[in-house]
């Protein structure tokens, strides 16, 4: 288990270092000065060398490459140019909003799905079945920002029940996790439509096992099975799946922190563009893919986890 | 009392008749070999007795294990047996051990299930059962299946099936995935402990070599129905049936390897529904006539084997 | 038994995804309105027998836009799953007859582009190139490349291990004549399959991107930017979210239960599973 988990290790630090260079390079290659881009119409000599100074950019490219990293690896990544705070600092904050909803659309989701998958794939070929795989190609169809309106047309503006959008703080309690309600609901649908679909025909494959049968040779009920062996076996390609969604969650979460004006990164992504500052937006580019790989990295440990065959092989 | 009776049991899926009517009975202790080809019912026969044919098979007949009604039993009635007083093992133990739990969690959940053991000491007696079949290493416990040899997972499948001590072992074709040589250990090693534990064995193969080492009785199965039966002795030297001969006569010679044995019975098996209302051996057979194939075949005894053939006998 | 209710997912499909391209092909010819003019008389009206789905804030006619906006999301559809198709089998095929140094950084490179999904790295190149509908559908083609250079890769392998290959290469037939002959005919059925679900996929990628201000940019219609437009009246006319919302979800679920009936059409063993 430990020289597995030091393999992955390696492999997830070439990876991140990999994602950071296509980030760097994607940006190099294509055209516009990154200076003027950022300074817009108020561009003069003066100011363009003074915002190159001040980012580095007059140095030579590896320069430029290693510095940043260094950057990336230390928490300083310099003073954003709109906010005039320090980009760490900018991110932390909003991190704080990000991961919370990003959580709880996730427990969310499985919450919901796992059960649902497990339901359809003991009714199969039941009506009951029929009705979740309906749910679920609908649930895939609806596109989040618009199941977030229709949320907000229900529980805000004709019920009342919850805000419509912005962010309390947590300093605020319980109001700043009712502010998430709805965000965190509308990021869960998509997901879990996908998660219940996936779950059921992975439980169905593994009802088909001769294991399966040998548990019930032992005595073990239906139920019992399910609980004890199927489902263990079944999350397997669940966990891969969730790995996967990961990253569209994180996309997901940057359109809904916009629906619901929540200060996330999402929604700083979204400000950075707008204002144009080029550098807020690569770091949380390559902080949001790094994100999805230190996922993906924590799946594939989970996995051996799981599934003991993996910690031998490989 | 007989541990198991079998009475005129009768299975089908859909409109395909896979178990036409075969009836024994076992008494504590014994040991009886089905034989047959595969496709010819055996392994149904051995489903149903542990009532886990899949959901579209209808049963008819009766089934009693220690004078018990189960083909009528209740679901939570036939759970408690299972695993308890009537325990299986299958033909593939890779397959049939579930790869994300251990040995030893294996073997121990019967006891746990049962409600017999506290989790500490079903481990031991996992453990006392493990070196029981073998395996001597006490550290299986913990290893997975992927982790042991073909060997060594049917032994722990039949750790696991003996847990509880069962009245009655049903083993599908346990040795049929193995080594030549493991196949005769594994053998064996159920006929000592059949012996030991004073269990009925019922042990289902399509090699008849198999069957002459443990059995005490056999039966041959064609189509879903019984060719002939006895003492394991009587039938292998009456060889009343035509069928027995095919069999017999497929037997590789000695020192040739398994995967031939069975291949040159002539033909094939047809599918259960184009068999003839009368003998199903009729259309493979090489004494077939027309009476055979419209009539049931009639019972004839000789030599202490019973066969249901128009036209038995060693030497026609 | 009927057609429709052997494979009601394929049907059902058929019948959305032909009935949308119909509608986006009239489009082009007529709309009730014309979609650009507006007429701040009959602003923000609900469903009439005039408007049939009611107007927006400058009294543009919803119908209207909603049937321009789809031959958008035609557009992008065609376009990103293009991009994704075209490069995305070429590198696939090359990975999987060379073999060896290509195939590894083929498949390297597939495997962390999974880190950067349509939405994020649209936003990246928007964020240098300028919002446009152009540069979210290059973002979205991007994003499909590895997903078929894999699925390109893995059934290419398949049909070259068959025996029909061996009897190719023994008759003397070069690598590029056996892809073209042998190779691409056997995996063009399951790339189709993909690029259905893939061109779902482009619309909501689209969708969003547009929904953020990232895509298309007006005057163009699009079913994305007026949901952005329609956030604004929520609270007083609901039905400008309510339409173009189920427009896009009809729109994906369509090309979705396409794309799930070809695959049973195509690989029967499959069907149990869906």
């Amino acid at each position: 288990m430990l020289s597995f988990t030091i393999r992955r290790l390696i492999s997830l630090i070439v990876t991140l270092l990999a994602a950071a260079l296509v980030v760097f390079v994607v940006l190099e290659i294509l055209p516009g000065d990154p200076a003027a881009v950022m300074l817009g119409v108020q561009a003069t000599p003066e100011t363009l060398a003074a915002v190159r100074a001040e980012y580095g950019l007059d140095k030579p490219v590896p320069v430029r490459f290693v510095q940043w990293i260094a950057g990336l690896v230390t928490g300083d990544l310099g003073i954003s140019y709109t906010y005039r705070v320090p980009v760490s600092t900018l991110i932390l904050e909003r991190l704080a909003v990000t991961v919370p909803l990003a959580l709880i659309a996730i427990a969310l989701s499985t919450a919901i799905a796992i059960p649902l998958g497990v339901f359809a794939a003991a009714r199969h070929a039941q009506p009951a079945d029929a009705g979740v795989m309906v749910f679920s190609q609908i649930g895939v169809a609806i596109p989040n920002f618009w199941f977030a309106l229709l949320l907000v047309l229900l529980f805000s503006i004709t019920l009342g029940w919850a805000p419509s959008g912005g962010f309390p703080g947590w300093a605020s309690g319980a109001a700043a996790l009712g502010a998430l309600a709805l965000p965190a609901i509308s990021l869960a649908l998509p997901q879990a439509a996908i998660l219940a679909r996936v779950t059921r025909s992975s439980v169905l494959d593994a009802l088909g096992e001769d294991w399966v049968r040998t548990a019930r040779a032992k005595g073990l009920t239906r139920a019992q099975t399910l609980r004890g062996h199927v489902l263990r076996n079944a999350l397997i390609p669940v966990v891969t799946i969730m790995g996967l969604q990961f990253s569209f969650l994180l996309a997901g979460a940057i359109i809904i922190e916009n629906v619901f004006y929540l200060p996330g990164l999402g929604r700083l992504v979204f400000q950075a563009i707008n204002q144009r500052d080029l550098i807020v937006v690569r770091d949380i580019v390559v902080l949001l893919a790094g994100l999805v790989i230190v996922i993906n990295f924590v799946v594939d440990l989970l996995y051996a986890v799981i599934d003991p065959r993996l910690r031998t092989r490989r | 009392m007989n541990v198991l009776e079998v009475d005129k049991l009768a299975v089908s899926l859909g409109t395909m008749p896979i178990v036409r009517g075969i009836s024994f009975s076992l008494p504590r202790g014994g040991t009886l070999g089905l034989v047959g080809e595969s496709g010819s019912g055996k392994s149904m026969t051995a489903l149903a007795l542990m009532q886990l044919l899949p959901a579209a098979a209808r049963m008819d007949g009766a089934i009693r294990l220690n004078g018990e009604d189960i083909l009528n039993a209740g679901e939570a009635r036939l759970c408690a047996l299972r695993g308890d007083r009537m325990a299986m093992i299958f033909q593939e133990p890779m397959t049939s051990l579930n790869p994300v739990h251990t040995i030893g969690d294996q073997i121990a959940e019967p006891l746990l299930v049962h409600g017999k053991q506290d989790p500490a000491s079903a481990r031991r007696t996992a453990m006392t059962l493990l070196s029981r079949v073998g395996i001597a290493d006490a550290t299986r416990l913990s290893s997975y299946p992927h982790q042991l040899s073909g060997g060594q997972r049917q032994r722990a499948m039949i750790a696991m099936a003996l847990a509880c001590r069962p009245d009655l072992l049903i083993a599908d074709e346990p040795t049929s995935a193995l080594d030549v040589t493991v196949q005769a250990q594994i053998i064996d090693l159920l006929r000592e402990l059949a012996d030991e534990t004073g269990m009925t064995l019922l042990i289902i193969s399509h090699d008849l070599g198999v069957i002459g080492r443990i059995a005490e009785r056999v039966m041959v199965m064609y189509g879903g129905a019984v060719m002939e039966e006895g003492p394991t002795e009587s039938v292998f030297a009456a060889r009343l049936h035509p069928y027995t001969q095919a069999l017999f006569a497929a037997l590789p010679s000695r020192g040739a390897r398994k995967g031939r044995r069975l291949a040159a019975v002539p033909g094939t098996v047809p599918p259960p529904n184009a068999l003839p209302p009368g003998c199903p051996f009729y259309g493979r057979c090489p004494r077939g006539q027309e009476v055979c194939r419209d009539n049931p075949p009639p019972r004839v005894q000789e030599g202490g084997s019973t066969a249901y053939c128009f036209y038995p006998g060693r030497d026609v | 038994m009927s057609a429709a209710s052997r494979r009601p997912a394929l049907v059902a499909g058929a019948i959305i995804t032909l009935a949308l391209a119909a509608v986006a092909l009239v489009s082009l010819l007529w709309t009730p309105y014309p979609v650009a003019v507006m007429n701040i008389a009959a602003r923000l009206q609900g469903p009439s027998a005039a408007h049939w789905l009611g107007t927006d804030q400058f009294g543009r006619d919803v119908l209207s836009m909603l049937m321009a906006g789809s031959r958008t999301s035609f557009a992008v559809g065609f376009v990103a799953v293009g991009i994704g198709l075209t490069i995305g089998a070429a590198l696939g095929l090359l990975a999987a007859t060379r073999g060896g140094l290509i195939d590894e950084a083929v498949m390297r490179l597939a495997d962390f582009t999974f880190a950067f999904p349509a939405v994020l790295s649209a936003i990246m190149i928007t964020a240098w190139l300028g919002p446009g509908a152009v540069n979210a559908v290059i973002a979205i083609g991007i994003f499909n490349i590895p997903v078929f250079a894999r699925l390109a890769r893995g059934s290419a392998l398949q049909v070259l291990s068959r025996e029909f290959i061996l009897a190719a290469r023994a008759a003397g037939k070069g690598t590029t004549r056996i892809v073209v002959e042998h190779v691409l005919p056997n995996i063009a059925g399951i790339l189709v399959v993909q690029g259905t679900i893939q061109f779902a996929l482009a619309i909501l990628a689209e969708a969003g991107l547009a929904y953020l201000g990232l895509g298309t940019q007006p005057p163009n219609p699009s079913w994305g930017k007026m949901l952005n437009e329609a956030q604004t009246f929520l609270h007083r006319s609901a039905w400008l979210a309510i339409f173009p919302g189920a427009a896009i979800a009809i729109a994906v679920l369509g090309f979705n239960l396409l794309g799930d009936g070809l695959r049973d059409l195509i690989d029967p063993r499959l069907r149990r599973q869906r």
